[in-house]
């Protein structure tokens, strides 16, 4: 395999939240989003984010775009800290760097139509209107959406529809990263397919990379060349697709594969392994692997000492002590 | 039990826009049991979300709405104000499609939730204990903790499930789940989809569950409806759409799935996109990306047609397809 480069070198990374206890207040507490997390994410490749909701996924996504400051750790990006980028660094990165949040309806302005919310960016990066007309439309049509929406504002459309208008806004700048928090969590599988097949043909016309989070394991089986998986703010495995999806190693990635909904009514009345004990706290972590309260296999150790990291393949870590 | 609970009669529904009338959802007809999940799955865009609000009466101005819809033999339309209040309030609950904007930044979760369940006359701190339960139930880690957050301080998938727990809080005769579990890890949706089955079975709740997860759909469903650009095109029990989907938009629907890798090529698609309505005139909605379209499906309204008493669909030549 060639040697890719590195384009996102996250090292130790840290994000704490705190949470002041409005009415019992003994001292702070923190909430422990991102923690310690080591991850390269390299060129043209397509890296696929997957975990518990609440494990740190989308914190993690606003870490990379510098939209919050890390508590600990550094962030690359090309080689530049985010942290200690000038002025004019910061700029380029915003046109290298595209992202599409979670919830699109909120990053919409409610008053502006599709047209100029797709506009908006590339104006303020320095294209003609006219251009960026031109481009608002080519985007529009790219996600499948009838031209006739580009008079329309954010409260005529539906789920998916703000979904789509969302994706297009990234596209249009034209970037070489993009960050994908659930793009397709609101798409029917069709328009999902079609937004796949696009996202995959500019991947390869232009050698782009990008972070997809979802809690799709089919989307993340389809599209991703690598998956990271995180349970309370740290990874817990990672390695290639079809060995994270097909055989993985943790306990946790063995349950969440093994909970994914089956397509026949008929197998409904199987055996299911629904995950026992409740979520995971990041204000009181466990001790030990923080899996293991909930975790099948644990062992007395578990309970004691965080697992290191064990590579079983050359691209495949897992943190488990059963794994050593 | 399969008394009726709600009942939906050539609804049709257009949206007044800039350039004339949208038509969202065009003469659709359905009814729901108690003790009953009824899925609807369908095209982005094609008016899952418009018939919901229809029901609640939480149309935009904008919205015309004829036919007519009865909930336990009520007209919902013909009720006054203060009654449909009262309806949303005490009989139909919702989960809607986008937490953040049905959620008050402003107010902490727990709060909006408590809000909700002093409606029923229960004093503020008794309400809180329930609020703590509910976020118990819902799977929420540090429910004290969290009651206490803000929305902007929650996850994603966090925030979806203050939406379940003040929806579980009224514990309403008709529940209306808009994609209640897109932003779930697939454990805790399983968790919750237990909890939903569990209001079916214990409370006889009737379910109308939209969404665009067909692994959802088999796991729950006791009936589902496939809608196309604001019709519905086949509806039936579940087994049945299943093993045999007639519709050739269901049946290319179905094939659309990611079952495979990106090694072994792109994923099937329907060519072509959902026009935007805005002029009414007869015909198979689908008739432009249909591989089935002869000309009579672009000037005539398909017929709707029965494969069993529990399965219907609306087509031309469906069956034909083998
Ligand atoms: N502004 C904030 N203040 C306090 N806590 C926060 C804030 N933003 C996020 N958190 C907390 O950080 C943790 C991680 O949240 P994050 O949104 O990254 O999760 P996620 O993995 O994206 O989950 P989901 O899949 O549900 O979207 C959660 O416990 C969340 O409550
Ligand atoms: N207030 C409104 N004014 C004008 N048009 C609207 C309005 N609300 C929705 N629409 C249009 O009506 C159609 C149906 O929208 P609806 O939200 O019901 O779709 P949906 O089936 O829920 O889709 P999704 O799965 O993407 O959420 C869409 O074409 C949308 O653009
Ligand atoms: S380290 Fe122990 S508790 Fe943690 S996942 Fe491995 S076996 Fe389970
Ligand atoms: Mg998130
Ligand atoms: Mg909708």
């Amino acid at each position: 395999m060639e040697q890719r480069n590195t384009v996102i070198h996250l090292e130790h990374v840290r994000k704490e939240f705190s949470v002041d206890n409005r009415f019992f207040s003994k001292g702070k507490r923190t909430v422990k989003a991102v923690n310690d997390l080591t991850l390269d994410i390299k060129k043209g490749e397509i890296l696929g984010l997957v975990g518990e909701s609440g494990s740190g996924k989308t914190t993690l996504a606003r870490v990379i775009l510098s939209l919050t400051k890390i508590t600990g750790g550094s962030v690359l990006v090309d080689g530049v800290d985010i942290g200690k980028a000038s002025k004019e660094e910061k700029k380029e990165f915003r046109r290298k760097v595209a992202v599409m949040f979670q919830d699109p309806a909120s990053n919409l302005n409610p008053r502006e139509t599709v047209e100029s919310s797709i506009m908006r960016p590339l104006v303020l990066h320095g294209m003609p209107k006219k251009e960026a007309r031109k481009k608002a439309l080519e985007t529009l049509r790219s996600v499948k959406m009838d031209e006739r929406y580009l008079y329309s504002y954010p409260h005529q459309l539906s789920g998916g529809q703000l979904q789509r208008i969302a994706i297009a806004r990234a596209l249009a700048i034209d970037p070489q990263i993009m960050i994908l928090d659930e793009p397709t969590s609101a798409l029917d599988v069709s328009v999902q397919a079609q937004i796949l097949n696009l996202l995959l043909d500019l991947q390869e016309q232009r050698n782009l990379t990008y972070l997809v989070i979802t809690h799709d394991l089919n989307v993340i089986r389809y599209i991703s060349d690598r998956v990271v998986v995180m349970y309370l703010g740290k990874m817990v495995e990672v390695g290639p697709t079809d060995v994270i999806c097909t055989n993985p190693s943790h306990p946790y990635t063995k349950a969440l594969m093994a909970a994914s909904p089956i397509l026949d009514p008929t197998l409904r009345g199987r055996e299911k392994s629904i995950m026992k004990g409740d979520p995971g706290s990041l204000i009181h972590l466990p001790e030990g692997c923080h899996f293991h309260p909930r975790c099948p296999c644990a062992m007395a150790l578990c309970a004691k000492e965080e697992p290191g990291c064990t590579a079983l393949a050359e691209d495949h870590q897992v943190w488990c002590h059963l794994c050593k | 039990m399969s008394e009726e609970l709600l009942r939906l009669e050539n609804v049709c529904i257009d949206y007044k826009v800039r350039d004339g009338y949208l038509s969202a959802v065009k003469d659709v007809s359905f009814h729901i049991n108690r003790s009953e999940i009824f899925a609807i799955v369908g095209e982005s865009g094609c008016g899952k979300s418009t018939v919901a609000h229809s029901i609640m009466r939480l149309l935009g101005k904008n919205a015309k709405v004829t036919g007519s819809i009865l909930f336990n033999g009520r007209d919902l339309q013909a009720l006054s104000d203060k009654e449909i209040t009262g309806v949303r309030g005490h009989d139909i609950g919702m989960i809607f499609q986008n937490p953040l904007d049905s959620l008050n930044p402003v107010y902490t979760t727990g709060n909006q939730v408590n809000e909700a369940i002093m409606l029923d006359g229960v004093d503020k701190l008794e309400g809180w204990k329930k609020v703590i339960e509910l976020y118990k139930d819902i799977k929420m880690p540090d429910p004290e903790k969290r009651a206490r957050a803000f929305p902007h301080e929650m996850s994603g998938g966090m925030r979806q499930r203050v939406m379940i727990a003040m929806m579980l809080s009224r514990n309403p005769a008709l529940l209306i789940a808009d994609e209640p579990t897109t932003a779930l890890d697939v454990t805790i949706e399983a968790q919750i989809l237990e909890i939903i089955s569990q209001l079916k079975r214990e409370f006889h709740t009737a379910i109308m569950l939209i969404t665009h997860n067909f692994g959802l759909v088999a796991e729950v469903a006791d009936r589902v409806a496939i809608m196309y650009a604001g019709e519905l095109v086949e509806e039936g029990n579940v087994y049945e759409v299943f093993a045999h989907p007639v519709h050739p938009y269901t049946r290319l629907l179905m094939a659309a799935l990611p079952r495979q890798t990106k090694r072994e090529g792109r994923l099937q698609t329907i060519d072509g996109t959902v026009p935007r309505l805005t002029e009414s005139k007869p015909g198979c909605r689908f008739a432009n990306r249909c591989p089935l379209a002869k000309e009579i499906c672009f000037d005539q309204d398909p017929p709707v047609r029965r494969l069993s008493g529990t399965h219907s669909f609306q087509c031309f030549f469906a069956e034909e397809v083998e």
